[in-house]
């Protein structure tokens, strides 16, 4: 029992961090309809820069603004040089450009700042958390409570001004245009949210696991968390992460001893593949998806 | 000028049928293919078995994937799953005792059988989540060969590819492997070209630019989508057979992995999709490039030119990939072939500037 309480919080928390990298994928998806495929490596190249912050020597607390900051700025470089020259093109141009773009960012920043696991350091204690016979890890802890307020920011964004312009571009471009909104700006503002929920992700994860390319693997458990949770739904995030996490964890906790490994691929692509055949736009996703 | 027309003018309908229209099409075409033969002559065994052979069996994988992405319009990123259905399934057919002949034949229908699960998928959804689908299935099929033993040899291991003969000529020596892998890529390119012209081909085409409207018309998408799944799956199963006992003969599950999805839908939209040559031009450039433009910065590096670490080139092929893939759809979105088709059309009037067709 203490065995599955564990799977369980640990499986949950391994979610919610799942739920920081799947954010940056819902960000960009509602306001610009774009599948970014990119988001792995954009956590990893947030993971490099708050590294790269951190070696010039400055704190924790300011590192983490500056590279947020850093971020912020690439992810409004790319949608300028890439994705805006790629409106109203198939969406297998956009999901290739953002491959492409993944592959680039893989071989380009582990290229120029080195390939070995870089540590970063979050202040973070690695002794766990016992409470009865359940061992909690800090990181992943500190990584659940930082996915919960993050996404909650982002739910209070969606209701500021400027948030009310983003979900107005989502609904509908043309109309957005129509009343003097900026649609190019407002997709502009999401990649660079979705950098800075990068940060955050990269800075957790990195210290979890260090800092390589590795990091950009991310991308497929946070594909089955957007699945799940739907593409452009917020709360979806936190519920698929969730869900995700949990059975990603407890499944295999109880069967990789007799299959020999590796279940928690197989959960992910059965998740994914389960929610595409029965519910497939995800438990919190509008249902405007266009069938036969 | 070598076109010597101004334009295509047909006199009859059998001339407008044909599948080159103009002389020197043909005659190209032919020199190509004596050029393409004659390789194992006049190549070194070097780079024949190191560049033209994998550039052959890769341009056959394109043509199998650009069947279904480009003219059926269904997108499937787990292409290399499929090769590997094939490629297992032969391996284990020779070995059970199948003729090869056959062999290649079954590991076809059995990568097809496979295959049109997947296209399950594609009856339901359509865009972004069949990439996901098949994205999802290729991790299954990965997971499936690397963990039962009896597939892949146990965990870690390399199948060795029995040895076959395939008409009584033993697929042993380069050249032979070579020739049977050109063999499979000109059927499958004349396949690809004559599918285009019936019924079927035309078919997939208005299930790419209208699954309703073709419905409409009576075409069951259902069926056909179903079909296209099937075919371009029984092609690619066959060429993961041919890329195993041609090219690596000693087989394992990472050679099949995701990155070689990528690697093939890279190449399909690098040619232009669903175009023949630009499977062929795609799968060359797709392939070549990297290394050679690795060389070009190693040599340039190694004499001091350029200030590179070790660190940076090994990431080199990596980057170039990534930009290459990004600087076509950003710069030439129809790809190679629509360069070419350029480049020809340019030729086709000159020296006056507008050609007719």
């Amino acid at each position: 029992m203490a065995y599955f309480l564990e799977l369980l919080i640990s499986g949950a928390l391994t979610g919610l961090m799942y739920s920081l990298v799947a954010l940056g994928f819902v960000l960009i998806y509602k306001s610009a309809g774009v599948p970014n495929l990119a988001q792995g490596a954009l956590v990893m190249t947030a993971g490099y820069s708050v590294w790269m912050v951190m070696a010039w020597g400055l704190p924790v607390w300011i590192a983490i603004p500056l590279a947020a900051a850093i971020m912020f700025g690439f992810g409004l470089i790319v949608e300028r040089l890439l994705l805006r020259r790629m409106v109203g093109q198939p969406v297998i141009m956009v999901v290739m450009l953002t491959l492409g773009l993944e592959i680039l960012l893989r071989g380009l920043v582990p290229g120029i700042l080195g390939s070995t696991p870089k540590p970063i350091d979050l202040g973070i204690d690695f002794a766990p958390i016992i409470i009865g016979d359940v061992f909690i890890n800090r990181t992943s802890l500190y990584g659940g409570i930082a996915a919960l307020a993050l996404v909650g920011a982002s739910l209070l964004f969606f209701r500021t001004r400027l948030g009310t312009k983003l979900r107005a571009v989502s609904d509908d471009h043309v109309s957005s245009w129509a009343v003097g909104i900026s649609v190019e700006r407002a997709i502009g503002i999401s990649w660079g949210l979705a950098g800075i929920a990068a940060v955050v992700a990269g800075a957790l994860w990195g210290s979890s696991q260090g800092v390589d390319w590795t990091l950009s693997m991310l991308l497929f458990p946070a594909v089955a968390v957007v699945i799940l949770g739907g593409v452009d739904s917020i709360p979806g995030v936190v519920v698929g992460g969730i869900l995700v996490g949990v059975l990603g964890t407890v499944i295999p906790g109880y069967l990789d001893s007799f299959v020999g490994g590796s279940t928690r691929d197989v959960v992910t692509s059965l998740i994914i593949l389960l929610t595409i055949m029965v519910r497939p736009f995800g438990i919190f996703g509008r249902e405007d998806i266009e069938r036969i | 000028m070598f076109y010597r027309l101004s334009g295509t003018y047909h006199t009859s309908y059998a001339a407008d049928r044909k599948l080159w229209k103009i002389p020197a099409d043909r005659w190209m075409v032919i020199l190509l293919l004596i050029l393409a033969v004659l390789a194992p002559l006049y190549v070194s065994p070097l780079y024949l078995g190191s560049y033209v052979l994998p550039w052959v069996i890769w341009s056959a994988a394109a043509l199998s994937l650009t069947l279904l992405m480009g003219l059926a319009g269904q997108l499937h990123f787990g292409f290399a799953a499929v090769m590997a259905i094939g490629a297992y399934a032969s391996i284990h057919l020779v070995r059970f005792g199948v003729p090869f002949e056959l062999a290649l034949l079954l590991s076809g229908l059995i990568a097809a059988a496979i295959g049109t699960v997947f296209g399950g998928a594609a009856l339901r959804v359509k865009g972004l989540y069949l990439v996901m689908a098949t994205l999802a299935m290729q991790y299954l099929v990965d997971w499936v060969v690397v963990n039962v033993p009896a597939i892949s040899g146990g965990a870690h291991a390399t199948l060795r590819t029995p040895e076959v003969s395939f008409l009584f000529v033993p697929v042993e020596s380069l050249a032979a492997r070579y020739w049977l892998a050109l063999g499979w890529a000109v059927v499958l390119t004349v396949f690809f070209m004559n599918v285009k012209r019936t019924s079927f081909g035309r078919a997939l085409v208005a299930i790419r630019d209208k699954d309703f409207a073709a419905a409409v018309i009576g075409v069951d998408p259902f069926r056909t989508k179903l079909m296209a799944f099937a075919t371009s799956s029984f092609m690619g199963g066959v060429t993961g057979a041919i890329l195993a006992y041609c090219f690596y003969r000693a087989v394992t599950p990472e050679q099949f992995g995701f990155n070689v999805s990528i690697q093939l839908v890279a190449m399909v939209l690098v040619g232009g999709l669903g175009s023949v040559i630009g499977s062929w031009l795609g799968a060359g450039f797709v392939l070549l490039m990297p290394i050679f433009l690795t060389n070009v910065v190693s040599g340039l590096a190694a004499g001091g030119w350029v200030p590179v670490s070790q660190n940076f080139l090994s990431h080199l092929p990596l980057m170039i990939y990534g930009a290459m893939i990004i600087g076509f759809l950003l710069l030439e979105p129809l790809g190679l072939a629509k360069i070419y088709d350029n480049i020809r059309k340019y030729f086709l009037v000159w020296p006056f500037r507008h050609a007719r067709s």
